[in-house]
């Protein structure tokens, strides 16, 4: 008697697979080399490989898998595409950074990548349980690389911290399955979504709506929004720099990923969406404006930036907020852009923190200008473009994200979020500030800054950074049209 | 085809002089005034090829930008930008000569900086689209800021933050208003939401502030004018002169072009407001004028009473104040460009701009005293010269209107006589200061420049019908708009 195998259809799941994949095959050769950057370059083929499986993927799109658990659509493909960035040019940097630590790891570049596949799966699980799951995945090895360092005292702390609040996350998350379970009778989003749209009396069921709030909660942590953001300073400041970029785009992408999916998804029916709607209209203003208030005060720049990525994750709720695929796509712009822009303004901290007299206190920047005019000049093109002023990437993905808002009748948080955007020139230009207005104030600072070699992998960072965010400024249809290729299967 | 190429051209040059060994200071300066005199041979023929019997746009381009968004490359001029245009392809030459010996500390970052704002500041005068014309209102912000925080003088920091957060925050609702304007347009394409937007008249009031607001940040209309004395006296000579001559404009023309066409049920609204602020805007700059120490500083006060003018103009409700005004804007740049770069040749020889500092000096520099008392009397509207027909014009269509508006206008021209003469008396006349031995009188550049300027005083002076015809076709249609939006609201 012949075995039936349900169809699984690895096919969709290819891209996640080939960074897992990836990511043993890493632990393995790390037996056998003794350069240990070599495993960082494998990374980048697996990362290479896995981009070229995700475009072919485009054409046969969507293809639902392991029992419609997984969804490979033009939504998972696009954070495909946002993760690989994000996980490449992070490899980048921790290779030159690491380096000069003494931190040369094989396995931090298999922590990266299975983190790197978590955060896939996120954007294509249709189903509570495995959005858990790849949450867990990403996360764990998150909580490993922020306390990669563990000669010092900050990043153990960091590990600790966002372990601690990670887990608390989780499990307010799984107490929302439960419940969205208990009110629908299924995990799978799909299914749940059409319960609701056939049972008009479940739209107000209150177990439901207290599922769906812990579930926001839940995610509110992982993305880092007001009030649930206490974790991100002191982890993105005491997190090896290279992990910071790496996590500050990547987990808060992977986050929103399933978030949006399960809203739009399982809560689309117009009833929900008004409920929900005003949760993350309220989330997104006092994310942006908390976010944007505590980053003035700032005279670390990691600290600085861990604050204004908490601004960022307002804005991109504003993308959310309107519930429509246009909003869906302008996040997913927003994602794409912030990834370059984020992790390029994280890559030239990276490359200063390099000497020890100028750590990462903004006021070290001074006089930068004069001495390093490139790597000043890339510095204040990614505080250009994070602030949103054109002609740079962070422009666009702001009026992608306004418009959304504006077209939902929402212009009223368009209107919070340039009044943010306003606000944060002060701290953004600051930087510049000091870069290009002041000079080294003393003679240690100066001695700091002379020797720095740039070169090796993390300027390559730097370069595509630079180059994606003045092209893309001046002419974004290509990420647009990336963008609008976006819809749940 | 030109106007694109206008824009690029100093793209290039900026990019050239980027690339140019930072050692090689006479190559990144030619290279830097060859690209300025190209863009501005460039735009010349501008001058000549428009057709001033023809109303709309000329010299149109129409590209796909995102194509999905429908939102456009479209850029054109009319009789509102032409002048503009040429105004910011020659003071931006100016400016470069200006700088010639007095920048010598980052030569190359500055040059590439002033070529970089040019292309922005042509950018906003020729686009024709909603979201391209803000990119280039915003992209202009950052080279300005550079240069008056990276080459400024004492307060540089102080001032160039000021300038950026004033700017940033008055233009940040223009955004939200644009995407609204285009939410219910479907496109972001100017002359297309001029014909077909038809948008309830309280919208349009509640839009007309949201751009008003930027608009008059920029200007800058009294209350908002704190951050140009502060920019002005901090930013280097050529700062000033783009500031001045070409930056401040901007606000104005955005009125003309973007506000007034797109919200004109609006006018009648806000008119008395503005109307109001800008001559608080005349009277009030006069007279802080009269009271400064430093010459930079009272110029920057002047200017504010000079745009109160331009503005006065713009609500003045008839055509005949806004050509006033489009041509004042012109003559604004050129004679407060000027009196800006004469000033300059004192500061880089004395390094201070004190009045006290000076007195007498004429019979030191004859040639420097002439050309001084052309710029100021350019600047006080005598007859003859550029600054009376603008102003002229301007007061004698508020009449008309609005004949209160009109005499306080009026006595701000009395006043600006007074502080620019006694401005003039107070560096010139009076007690030689010994201080001043071994002031060198204009060299042959500096009179080249000077000349050139003095030029245009004449030909606008004497000759004003040559700008007027291209001027009016514009204007005539915009004031049309206006009275037939407030026909049909008053119905």
């Amino acid at each position: 008697m012949p075995i039936e195998f349900p169809t699984l259809n690895f096919i969709a799941l290819t891209p996640a697979l080939t960074v897992i994949v990836t990511a043993f095959l890493v632990m393995f050769v790390e037996l056998f080399v003794t350069d240990k950057r070599i495993l960082g370059y494998l990374g980048l083929l697996g990362l290479a490989i896995a981009a070229l499986f995700t475009i072919s993927l485009f054409g046969v799109s969507p293809v639902p898998a392991f029992q419609n658990m997984i969804m490979s659509d033009g939504y998972s493909l696009v954070l495909d595409l946002i993760f690989i960035v994000t996980a490449s040019l992070s490899i980048l940097i921790s290779l030159t950074y690491l380096g000069d630590r003494g931190l040369q790891r094989g396995e931090y570049y298999a922590l990266i990548l299975f983190s790197t596949g978590g955060m896939m799966l996120m954007g294509a699980a249709t189903d509570l349980i495995v959005i858990f799951l790849a949450l867990e995945i990403m996360s764990i090895a998150l909580y490993i690389l922020a306390a990669f360092n563990r000669q010092k005292m900050g990043s153990g702390e960091a590990g600790m911290k966002y372990f601690v609040l990670g887990a608390f996350a989780s499990a307010f998350f799984l107490y929302g399955v439960a419940l969205v379970y208990g009110a629908s009778g299924s995990t799978n989003l799909n299914a749940i979504g059409s319960w609701f749209n056939s049972n008009q009396a479940s739209l107000s069921d209150p177990i439901a709506l207290v599922g769906l709030g812990l579930l926001l909660v839940g995610f509110a942590f992982k993305v880092a929004a007001v009030p649930f953001q206490w974790w991100t300073p002191d982890v993105y400041h005491g997190a090896p720099t290279s992990v910071t970029a790496f996590m500050s785009v990547g987990a808060k992408a992977a986050g929103f990923a399933a978030l949006i999916r399960l809203l739009m998804v399982s809560f689309g029916n117009e009833v929900f969406i008004l409920d929900w709607q005003i949760a993350i209209q309220a989330l997104a203003v006092i994310t942006m404006t908390g976010g944007n208030i505590a980053a003035l005060a700032q005279k670390d720049i990691k600290r600085m930036l861990a604050y204004s990525s908490i601004a960022h994750a307002g804005y991109i709720l504003v993308g959310v907020a309107p519930g429509t695929i246009d909003g869906v796509q302008a996040v997913l712009f927003y994602l794409m852009a912030y990834a370059f822009m984020n992790i390029g303004a994280f890559a030239v901290v990276a490359v200063l923190e390099r000497r020890v007299a100028i750590g990462s206190r903004i006021g070290a920047y001074a006089g930068l200008a004069t001495r390093k005019p490139l790597l000043a000049f890339a510095m204040l093109l990614f505080m250009v473009s994070l602030t949103g002023i054109p002609p740079f990437v962070g422009f666009w993905g702001k009026l992608y994200v306004f418009r959304a808002a504006v077209e939902a009748n929402l212009s009223w948080l368009a209107v919070a979020g340039v009044i943010n955007s306003a606000v944060s020139a002060f701290y953004y230009l600051g930087v510049v500030v000091q870069m290009y207005f002041r000079s080294a104030a003393t003679e240690e600072e100066g001695q700091g800054i002379a020797p720095i070699n740039l070169g090796g992998p993390v300027t390559v960072t730097l370069a595509i950074a630079a180059i994606v965010t003045i092209i893309l400024g001046i002419w974004p249809t290509p990420l647009i049209d990336l963008a609008s290729l976006a819809g749940f299967g | 085809m030109t106007l694109s190429v206008l824009i690029l051209i100093p793209i290039i040059g900026a990019i050239i002089v980027a690339v140019l060994p930072s050692e090689r200071k006479d190559a990144i300066k030619w290279a830097a005034f060859i690209t300025a005199l190209v863009a501005l041979a460039v735009s010349i023929p501008l001058y000549f090829g428009f057709d001033s019997s023809q109303t709309g746009y000329q010299f149109e381009e129409i590209r796909p930008w995102i194509p999905s968004f429908n939102i456009g490359y479209h850029v054109g001029i009319d009789g509102l930008s032409l002048f503009l245009v040429l105004l910011t392809t020659f003071l931006t030459a100016i400016a470069v000569l200006s700088s010639w010996t007095a920048i010598t500390d980052s030569l190359k970052e500055y040059m590439a900086i002033m070529l970089l704002m040019e292309a922005a500041m042509l950018g906003v005068f020729v686009s024709l689209d909603l979201f391209l014309f803000y990119l280039f209102w915003e992209a202009s912000l950052i080279p300005m800021a550079l240069l008056i925080g990276r080459w400024g003088g004492e307060r540089r920091i102080y001032a160039a933050v000021k300038f950026i957060l004033y700017t940033m925050a008055g233009s940040a609702l223009m955004l939200v208003a644009a995407l609204v304007a285009y939410a219910w347009g479907g496109t972001s394409d100017l002359p297309e939401l001029v014909a077909n937007l038809n948008l309830p008249v309280n919208l349009q009031i509640l839009l007309f502030f949201a751009f008003g607001l930027a608009f008059a940040v920029k200007v800058p209309l009294f209350p908002f004018h704190t951050w140009l004395p502060a920019a002005h006296v901090e930013a280097p000579t050529a700062g000033s002169i783009i500031l001045a001559g070409v930056l401040l404009k901007m606000g104005a023309y955005g009125f003309m072009r973007f506000a007034i066409p797109l919200f004109p049920a609006a006018v009648p609204f806000w008119t008395p407001l503005l109307v109001t602020l800008a001559v608080i805007g005349i009277l009030y700059g006069a007279l802080v004028a009269l009271a400064q120490e430093d010459a930079k500083s009272l110029i920057a006060y002047s200017s504010v009473a000079h745009m109160g003018f331009i503005v006065l103009g713009i609500f003045s409700g008839g055509q005949q104040g806004m050509s006033g005004a489009v041509l004042q804007m012109v003559n604004h740049g050129l004679s407060t460009g000027m009196l800006f770069f004469m000033i300059g040749i004192l500061y880089e020889q004395r390094h201070t701009r004190l009045f006290k500092e000076y007195g007498g000096i004429w019979i030191k520099v004859p040639v420097f005293g002439s050309f001084f008392l052309i710029a100021v009397f350019s600047s006080v509207g005598l007859p003859g010269l550029n600054g009376f027909v603008g102003e002229f014009v301007i007061l004698l269509g508020t009449f008309k209107v609005n004949w209160v508006a009109a005499v306080f206008g009026t006595f701000g021209i009395v006043l600006a006589a007074w502080y620019l003469l006694t401005a003039v008396r107070r560096l010139m006349f009076g007690a030689f200061n010994p201080a001043n031995d071994y002031l060198k009188d204009m060299n042959p550049r500096e009179i080249a420049i000077a000349l050139s300027l003095v030029v245009f005083f004449f030909v606008i002076g004497l000759f004003p019908n040559l700008f007027f015809d291209k001027i009016n076709p514009a204007t005539a249609e915009l004031t049309e708009s206006i009275n037939i939006s407030t026909l049909v609201a008053g119905q």
